[in-house]
């Protein structure tokens, strides 16, 4: 039997499409536009001017603060403007738009492809250059990664965990990375290991990645301390709390990180741009995208420039399908719908789906027949038959007592309820009104 | 036959005393001393418990307002003076009076002035939609059409228009309780002072984007132009983030601003139909006097 | 684009089980039981059958159309799933407007003035029988002959149930292995040999349909095998200490409509707990309580009771049986 963590869960349909396409090197789009706000925390502060020249890989906005992160100039080109773009929620935020000229990279960026295995930096450095980088978690949570990297007082980190599980239907970027990029995730995973100051990490995959797991499991036996683990598919086993439990078994408690059981959890994705920034200099401006949907001609993995807009990596796949309905940034559970694909590719963006017309709408939602699906599926214990109406009372006190901020906002019991019930639409709403209130008690 | 007649009505009735006394014993044993002001103050407060004093109910705010030394920030809006003055009368204080005020959406985006830029398919609330995303239209700032102010709306003053998609308020019945200001998740209700005859002049626009931005999202948004400001005599004017706001107690209805306005954000309601040019002054004249 | 796009929370995809899936489910799930019960009850159980589930059709939608002026959700199949399982509890030689009562009493009483599917604290098919049988007990307890009657309705022949024998042997006084002498043997109850009300009488059939349900993952195992796992442990401990005044644990099982309580009515969605802890206990709940009443209550048969009392519960053991949270046990902050 092979490991997955306890509760809940469910078993959405895999429609990895891309699964075996090789990642192609997206063309240069004519202008990008780079939000400055692509992370978790403040956004950062423009470095350039209207009309400055930029090149490749050039520190174009500054993060301030302990959460916040850099940001560079994806393309080489002159700055257009210092303006208002939407993002994928559809509000306008500050990008600096680039006006592509030609492909011109900064001179200590070291372009060649080869493999470099030599580990030189310390671990300081190393947490210095993943700064300069502006790094983030690439898994779509974007959380700086330096700030996961500097463990706080009185906590110990002894071990890191990787995620390989993409448990998310449709998407295959972390797939196509492994297969095309092993060894270079394998050394960046040493180098978060050196930063951490641990010995061991553990690199999870779903066994619907057979492939994945092993050529990753080949690779593994050429460096020391790293295990790959094969895990049973579930959904959401991408989560960290129920990776860390699929691993090593430890449960990270109510309100808690993984670091209060000695983990810290990064992406392949992450360890790959690790590597990327501490051997061959290269900040992070680009990433893997999976464009995919089952009437798009072509669904592909591309090596996308940061600030590529979402209706340039369509038209690559081979144009928008006749009857699309609804297009989403992200994978088919908790991804964002788009409202415009002139919506510029973000260090999170882990794929583009897009779904047809049939599929877009919702189904009717009828009355609650008590069927117990969506506690036995809800990965976190909780009872979102319960959770939803009284969030629709904004019974807060209540909503707080049945622990809604446990809620990780997964989608399986909207996903599982037969009833088509906006569970997760309610929950969600409770949960940031009851964050609200308890962080007005903390002033 | 009499026999458990008799003796039914007998142990009936011994029971009844006995649990009588024992509740006479209790009640008087536990009974909590609680002003009798409170109960003749609550009878006077509207019984709406609508929270629109900011207290949780009417009973609660007539233990705070007898509480209370002077009646500071202490104002039932549903009652108004009247009722505050008949409090005031029963606990010796003198109440403040507060002019009357009407809730006021400042958003014209119906469906035929602000298009649609995406359908929305989700549990059908403001709050949701304000959570996830833009909205249905280019403008971020306007109303959501999903009517959480209606469903909130203790007095049955709110409807939903459903041509134009945009709640609408009823002037007969607002109390200006402020449930739907609070729950807007947009922020597009004001409470705006009340004029004879329901006479009403406001800008009926949120949206702080540049002039350009905002009229390609709606046809009748504010853009910013600074008209209205520089026309106004009475400085009731405001000028913010590219939108016009009119103060409703500096204003003095003299519908000067209204016919300034390029995109017709201006709204003004309850006044007789304008007259040709030349006429407008004596219009002002007597609206004035 | 001409069209504009969909925007939704997510998630985007939802599991293709649906209400009416679930209810039609059920409904093909009852279908041995149904063959069985007409081959042995003949002309009466169709009418009865028919009957019940067009009554409580027909009272669903007028109550939705005319009382509650609410949407009509006949189609999601409940009303169809109540009328059914009504009859099932009903004998087969019941008047016709008996049959329309506890339909109404059913959907109107037991569901509708809750406010609908979903909402009833109590099993509505349940509700119309108990009803039923306090209102109109002789009609109630008067079962056709298995087989033989199967042409008549409602001058079918009569006879006794195999539990309404035992009680009333033991009433008498009498040695229950006496008394099991009359009564077809376990091989018989088990393939639905005997007087009883509709659906309760081959356990085969309704075996087969609980196997569907698994399969098809509308029920999970734990309220039918905790309830008959009570009933058995009780009953045989009371057998073992006596086995001249009580019957054995087999026969209790195969007889009285426990094995259609226990697969069909505890199980209802809406009125069974949430956890799975929660639903053992009210599994427990249920056999414990039948055991008394058949055991040592007026009732020769006490499943619907037992049921509708721990519907009762439910609530309560919703509010202090919770699912374990995930991370719970460990102290933080």
């Amino acid at each position: 039997m092979l490991r997955t963590f306890h509760k809940g869960g469910i078993h959405p349909p895999d429609t990895k499409l891309s699964a075996h396409q090789p990642i192609r090197d997206l063309p240069l789009p004519g202008s990008v536009a780079v939000l400055l706000s692509q992370h978790m925390g403040a956004p950062a502060r423009a470095v350039v001017n209207k009309g400055d020249a930029v090149k490749t890989g050039q520190l174009i906005a500054r993060g301030e603060g302990f959460l916040s992160s850099h940001v560079h100039s994806p393309v080489s080109g002159t700055v257009a403007k210092i303006e208002e773009v939407h993002d994928v929620s559809g509000y306008r935020r500050q990008a600096v738009y680039i006006d592509v000229l030609g492909d011109d990279w900064e001179d200590s960026i070291i372009r060649d492809g080869t493999l470099d295995k030599n580990i030189r930096s310390d671990g300081e450095e190393i947490l210095k250059k993943i700064v300069d980088a502006g790094i983030v978690g690439l898994g779509g949570a974007t959380f700086p990664t330096h700030v996961k990297l500097s463990v706080p007082r009185g906590k110990e980190a002894t071990c890191i965990i990787i995620n390989g599980v993409e448990c998310e239907p449709y998407l295959t970027a972390d797939h196509a990375l492994m297969l095309e990029k092993g060894e270079e995730i394998m050394v960046g995973i040493q180098l978060l290991k050196k930063a951490l100051h641990v010995n061991k990490a553990y690199l999870g995959i779903e066994n619907n990645k057979q492939d994945a797991v092993e050529h990753m499991q080949r690779l593994a036996c050429g460096f020391e301390g790293i295990e790959v683990c094969e895990l049973q598919v579930k959904y959401p086993q991408g989560g960290e709390k129920q990776l860390v439990q699929a691993i090593i078994g430890r449960e990270v408690p109510s309100g808690g990180l993984p670091i209060d059981v000695g983990v810290v959890v990064f992406n392949v994705g992450t360890a790959f741009a690790v590597y990327e920034a501490l051997q061959k200099n290269k900040p992070l401006i680009e990433r893997i995208v999976t464009v995919t949907g089952r009437h798009l001609k072509q669904p592909s993995n591309f090596r996308t420039r940061i600030g590529t807009p979402v209706s340039v990596l369509i038209d690559a796949a081979g144009g928008i399908p006749e009857n699309t309905g609804k297009i989403i940034s992200g994978g088919p559970m908790m991804g964002k719908a788009l409202s415009n694909t002139e919506v510029p590719v973000v260090k999170g963006t882990s794929g583009i789906l897009i779904l047809p017309e049939e599929e877009s709408a919702r189904q009717t939602s009828q009355p609650c027949i008590r069927c117990a699906r969506c506690l036995s599926v809800c990965p976190m214990g909780l009872e979102p038959y319960l959770l939803m109406p009284l969030s629709q009372q904004n019974l807060f006190d209540r909503l707080e007592y049945e622990h809604i901020m446990d809620c990780i906002e997964c989608g399986s019991c909207s996903y599982i309820c037969p009833a088509c019930r906006p569970l997760l639409d309610y929950i969600r709403l409770g949960k940031s009104n009851v964050g609200k209130i308890i962080r007005s008690r903390k002033k | 036959m009499t026999a458990t007649i008799v003796y039914t009505i007998i142990s009936l009735s011994l029971l009844g005393a006995v649990a009588a006394i024992v509740l006479y014993i209790v009640a008087q044993r536990f009974r909590v001393y609680e002003d009798p002001r409170i109960d003749l103050v609550e009878a006077e407060l509207p019984a709406a418990n609508c929270g629109g004093c900011g207290y949780a109910g009417c009973r609660n705010l007539a233990e705070t307002l007898v509480k209370s030394e002077n009646f500071e920030g202490l104002f039932c809006p549903v009652g108004g003076n009247e009722t505050m003055a008949r409090i005031g009368a029963i606990l010796g204080r003198e109440a403040d009076t507060q002019e009357t005020r009407i809730a006021v959406l400042r958003c014209n985006g119906s469906c035929e002035n602000s298009p649609r830029t995406s359908n929305f398919d989700g549990a059908h609330t403001c709050a949701i939609v304000s959570a996830l995303y833009s909205g249905e239209t280019g403008c971020q700032y306007g109303c959501h059409g999903f009517g959480d102010c209606v469903a909130v709306c203790s007095f049955d003053a709110l409807h939903m228009d459903p041509d134009t998609g945009l709640p609408v308020v009823d002037e007969q019945k607002c109390t200006a309780c402020g449930a739907c200001v609070k729950t807007c998740p947009r922020n597009l209700f004001e409470l705006r002072k009340k004029w004879k005859g329901d006479k009403k002049i406001y800008v009926s626009c949120m949206n702080e984007d540049k002039g350009g931005l905002a009229r390609k999202n709606c046809s009748v948004a504010c853009i910013g132009c600074n008209k209205c400001f520089k026309v106004c005599p009475h400085e009731a004017i405001v000028m913010r983030n590219n939108l016009a706001f009119i103060d409703s107690y500096k204003c003095k209805l003299c519908r000067k601003c209204a016919p300034e306005c390029p995109t017709h954000a201006i709204i003004e309601t309850g006044f007789p139909p304008r007259k040709i040019k030349a006429d407008e002054k004596t219009v002002e004249d007597t609206i004035i006097n | 684009m001409s069209k504009l796009l969909t925007v939704s929370p997510s998630p985007h995809i939802g599991s293709d089980q649906s209400v009416q899936e679930l209810m039609y489910g059920v409904i093909l799930s009852l279908v041995p039981a149904l063959l069985v019960t007409l081959y042995v009850f003949g002309i009466g159980a169709l009418i009865v059958v028919a009957l019940s589930v067009f009554s409580c059709i027909l009272f669903e939608w007028g109550i939705q159309k005319y009382l509650m002026k609410s949407e009509i959700r006949i189609r999601d199949g409940s009303a169809a799933v109540t009328g059914l399982l009504l009859a099932f509890n009903l004998p087969s030689n019941l008047p016709w407007w008996m049959v329309v009562l506890g339909a109404l009493f059913a959907i109107g009483i037991g569901k509708m003035t809750y406010g609908g599917l979903g909402n009833n604290p109590f099993n509505p098919a349940l509700v119309g029988r108990v009803f039923l049988l306090i209102s109109f007990p002789v009609q109630m307890t008067s079962w056709p002959l298995p087989v033989v009657s199967r042409m008549h309705y409602l001058d079918a022949t009569t006879g006794a149930t195999p539990l309404g024998l035992l009680k009333e042997a033991v009433r008498n006084g009498e040695a229950v292995p006496e008394v099991m002498k009359q009564i077809p043997d376990h091989m018989q109850l088990f393939l639905g040999q005997m007087g009883g009300s509709l659906g309760e009488i081959s356990a085969l059939a309704l075996i087969i349909g609980f196997i569907w349900l698994l399969y098809k993952r509308i029920i999970t195992w734990h309220i039918p095998v905790f309830m008959v796992g009570t009933i058995f442990v009780f009953t045989g401990i009371l057998w073992w200490l006596n086995p001249v005044r009580n019957a054995t644990p087999v026969f209790h099982i195969l007889t009285g409509g426990v094995l259609l309580g226990a697969i069909y009515m505890a199980t209802d969605l809406v009125t069974s707990p949430m956890t799975r802890a929660g639903m053992i206990l009210y599994a427990a709940g249920i056999g414990l309580i039948t055991v008394i009443i058949r055991v040592y209550g007026a009732y020769p048969e006490g499943v619907s009771f037992a049921i509708l009392i721990m519907n009762a519960f439910v609530p309560l053991i919703n509010k202090y049986i919770k699912p374990r949270r995930f991370g719970e046990e460990v102290k933080h902050g």
